[in-house]
């Protein structure tokens, strides 16, 4: 028996590129661009994003048959705040640096339109087992864009991934400078579209038409 | 008062929701196609964030934040029940967004027609739990500065989204590179803008 049939692979990896959650549905930018300045707390983000997705797309497909369709999204907005909280406190007592860092963009993944877009778009019709995949998938889709973003920000800003200095002194002593404007929120925006351009540029299907 | 001005006007232009800490960016580019629309979930934003807001001041100040309840009975005063405030705050957001909307209908059905749509979408919108967020966060003093802060980040975000809703209307015209459409070249124009107002950085009055 295969683990993954074609079906559920192309749930799994559909996210990561045609149907990337932030460049192609357009879902859960805020928090994407505003966590970006340094590589950690990129990755920090994108790990609470991933395991918040796959649990929350798994309880509400567990529970969507008993869900009356009047109060779902209270229902889902419940979940997602209850699992929300869960990691901000974990965090709180395990990673209080970058929980700092981080302040009120942990708890603004409740309000992520990522989430509410894959529960109701996807767990409300689909088996535990796809919306495990399903959430996972997207997850994993969000954190790479964060990743890659704030891979650039940070070495291009101040010289250094993960705080530790990759530029090497002595390009500093023959006249080399961190790009300060990497670390202003503006720059995340633009990086943005710069993928989307690459990615865009590689999957003709993507573009927009003018309108 | 002064003060109250100072909060107001800086959550406008130094702090803006959109430029500075990219609250509330989904329906930001998804609204701005024209500036009507946007004039509209624009005072929505405004008004939802000026309810919600004191209301989850009141509950943070006499209800979650340690020692908040020993106006009950002094037994409470270590009493922290600040992990609660995520679940509660998104509580009253959406159960304030349903009430405004129900009053909004029957009330002002004119109203009700040109903002119906954009108020179920707020609920979600992350400039409202952010603002509440923030409001935690930065500890204000009274009621009446938080009330400004909800007001002065409401006119920030009207303002950014109806700048937007302007510059793409007009980019329609022009000749933009293929993979860069829509969505692309919206995302470098907010990034431009937010270069601008960068300048603003360090108003006090």
């Amino acid at each position: 028996m295969k683990l993954l049939n074609t079906k559920s692979k192309g749930v799994l990896l559909g996210p990561l590129n045609k149907n990337n959650p932030i460049t192609v549905q357009v879902l859960g930018i805020c928090s994407a661009l505003a966590v970006t300045a340094k590589l950690e707390p990129s990755l920090v983000m994108g790990i609470s994003v991933i395991v918040i997705m796959a649990l929350s797309n798994v309880i509400i497909s567990l529970l969507r048959n008993t869900i009356p369709n009047r109060i779902r999204i209270i229902v889902q907005l419940v979940v997602i705040a209850s699992l929300v909280t869960i990691v901000s406190e974990f965090l709180k007592a395990f990673a209080y640096d970058v929980s700092a860092q981080l302040s009120v963009y942990i708890g603004l993944i409740i309000t992520n339109c990522i989430l509410m877009g894959r529960l109701e778009a996807f767990a409300m019709s689909n088996r535990p087992w796809e919306s495990l995949l399903d959430g996972v998938g997207n997850g994993i889709g969000y954190a790479w864009i964060l990743v890659a973003v704030g891979f650039f920000r940070e070495l291009l800003g101040s010289g250094s991934l993960l705080g530790i200095q990759i530029i090497p002194e002595a390009l500093y002593e023959f006249g080399y400078v961190n790009n300060g404007l990497m670390m202003m929120p503006p720059m995340a925006l633009i990086l943005v579209a710069c993928i989307i351009w690459v990615q865009r540029a590689k999957n003709k299907d993507l573009q927009e038409e003018q309108h | 008062m002064e003060n109250n001005l100072n909060i107001f006007v800086k959550s406008i232009f130094v702090d803006n929701m959109i430029f500075a800490y990219f609250l509330g960016m989904c329906s930001y580019l998804a609204v701005s196609k024209n500036v009507k629309t946007s004039m509209g979930l624009g005072l929505a934003v405004i008004f939802v964030l000026g309810v919600t807001l004191p209301a989850n001041y009141l509950l943070e100040n006499y209800v979650l934040k340690a020692g908040a309840l020993s106006w009950i009975s002094p037994n409470f005063a270590t009493l922290d029940l600040s992990y609660l405030s995520f679940i509660l705050f998104i509580a009253v957001i959406a159960a304030i967004v349903q009430l405004v909307e129900m009053i909004i209908e029957k009330f002002s059905p004119a109203l009700y027609a040109s903002l119906g749509i954009f108020l179920p979408l707020i609920a979600v919108n992350c400039a409202i739990m952010g603002g509440s967020l923030f409001m935690q966060q930065r500890a204000f003093h009274n009621i009446g500065e938080a009330s400004s802060y909800a007001l002065g980040s409401g006119v920030g975000w009207l303002l950014a989204i109806i700048g937007l809703a302007a510059i793409r209307e007009k980019m329609e015209y022009s000749n933009v590179p293929k993979p860069l459409r829509g969505l692309g070249i919206a995302f470098i124009v907010v990034g431009l803008m937010g270069i601008a107002f960068l300048a603003f950085s360090g108003l006090k009055i």
